[in-house]
């Protein structure tokens, strides 16, 4: 069984919750129009499709777009090699989810990473804590009104943070070409 | 015939007395054992293992003996990135280390945040913890390292060690 057909099994299943999958360059992806029922379209691709490995979540954040996060599954099967990918949108209000932990286990610390770098909550997770940054860190670095450069924290006798100096960065290299002085990160403003 | 003291020169040669200052003969002492508390957090760690075995050998300079515990080390060689959440241990170890002790910055990140100029790393370990020697360098070679321990070993042997012992006996005496 292709990854193509098992989107359209999911498909047949759950119906307009699931878009037309689409296929780019051999990947498979579906649309969940309801990321409330993300839990249960994940359970059908594990106990009936054999989709027995999650690879990643990941999250991205559509800065000025309705809905803000877009949520993404990879999934795999061990067995038959496929590789199916689910996307889901989240509003800005309710940044919230429901947890896959209940099918894969190896959710957990994806899904901590999500909430620590972007804020989503995963409800019904066994263990909702920051993993990278520390408990009481304020912010949540991956969002795009996130500046790169930080912002200004202080927990004492835990950790702080001060503004990183950009001095007109971001510093990018250049690729290819040139010596090792000309490609080192620098300041480079971005061409008109 | 015995023909060398305890002290370790050789009496037949040297006479049987030396004259020398009470601050050079500690400092030589020190500066010669330098035990390294190697805070190894990124590549310039590799680098720094590098330094420690047999082709470049940093015990050919009274170093090879790094410690994992701050209680039993006087130079802490901060090799890699520090970022805020390791910060905090860093300076706690710091802070766990018996006078006289000393720091190496090894490589641009840990000097100044290196090209890491993000929310996440501290810009250079100077915000924390006094830093004696700065190694440049991404990561620096072993050889720089050993250089920067002959530059440490240059900076123990100039500080006034009675001096400042007369001094924390004159605060305690207060």
């Amino acid at each position: 069984m292709t990854a193509l057909e098992s989107a359209k099994k999911i498909k047949a299943k759950f119906g307009d919750l699931i878009s037309e999958p689409a296929e780019f360059r051999g990947e498979t992806t579906v649309q969940l129009a309801d990321a409330e029922k993300i839990a249960e379209v994940c359970a059908c691709a594990k106990n009936d499709l054999g989709f027995d490995y999650l690879m990643d979540i990941s999250s991205v954040d559509n800065y000025g777009d309705d809905p803000r996060w877009m949520v993404v599954y990879h999934l795999r099967g061990l067995r038959h090699g496929g590789e199916l990918r689910i996307k889901t949108g989240v509003s800005e209000e309710k940044s919230e989810l429901p947890t896959v932990t209940t099918v894969w286990k190896t959710a957990d610390w994806h899904e901590r990473e999500i909430f620590d770098m972007m804020g989503l909550r995963f409800s019904g997770h066994p263990d909702l804590r920051r993993i990278l940054m520390w408990e009481g860190y304020p912010y949540f670095p991956l969002r795009k009104d996130f500046p790169l450069a930080g912002k200004p924290t202080e927990l004492p006798g835990v950790a702080f943070t001060k503004t990183a100096p950009l001095e007109g960065g971001p510093f990018v290299t250049v690729a290819g070409g040139g010596d090792a002085t000309g490609r080192e990160p620098r300041v480079r403003p971005p061409k008109e | 015939m015995r023909t060398e003291t305890e002290i370790g020169y050789n009496s037949k040669i040297e006479g049987d007395v030396i004259v020398t200052r009470v601050d050079a003969a500690l400092n030589w002492f020190r500066k010669n054992s330098v035990w390294p508390m190697p805070m190894g957090l990124a590549c310039c760690a590799i680098e720094l293992m590098a330094a420690g075995a047999s082709r470049f050998d940093i015990s050919r300079f009274g170093s090879e003996v790094m410690r994992f515990s701050p209680r039993q080390s006087d130079c802490m060689i901060v090799a890699g990135t520090v970022t805020y959440k390791m910060a905090g241990a860093v300076k706690r170890i710091y802070d766990q280390m018996p006078e006289p002790r000393w720091v190496i910055a090894m490589g641009a990140c840990a000097s100044t945040g290196g090209m890491y100029r993000s929310y996440a790393v501290l810009q250079g370990v100077d915000n924390i913890v006094p830093v004696d020697i700065y190694i440049s360098g991404c990561p620096p070679r072993p050889e720089a390292v050993l250089d920067a321990l002959m530059k440490l070993q240059a900076k123990i042997s100039t500080q006034p060690v009675l001096e400042n012992l007369m001094a924390v006996k004159a605060l305690q005496h207060h």
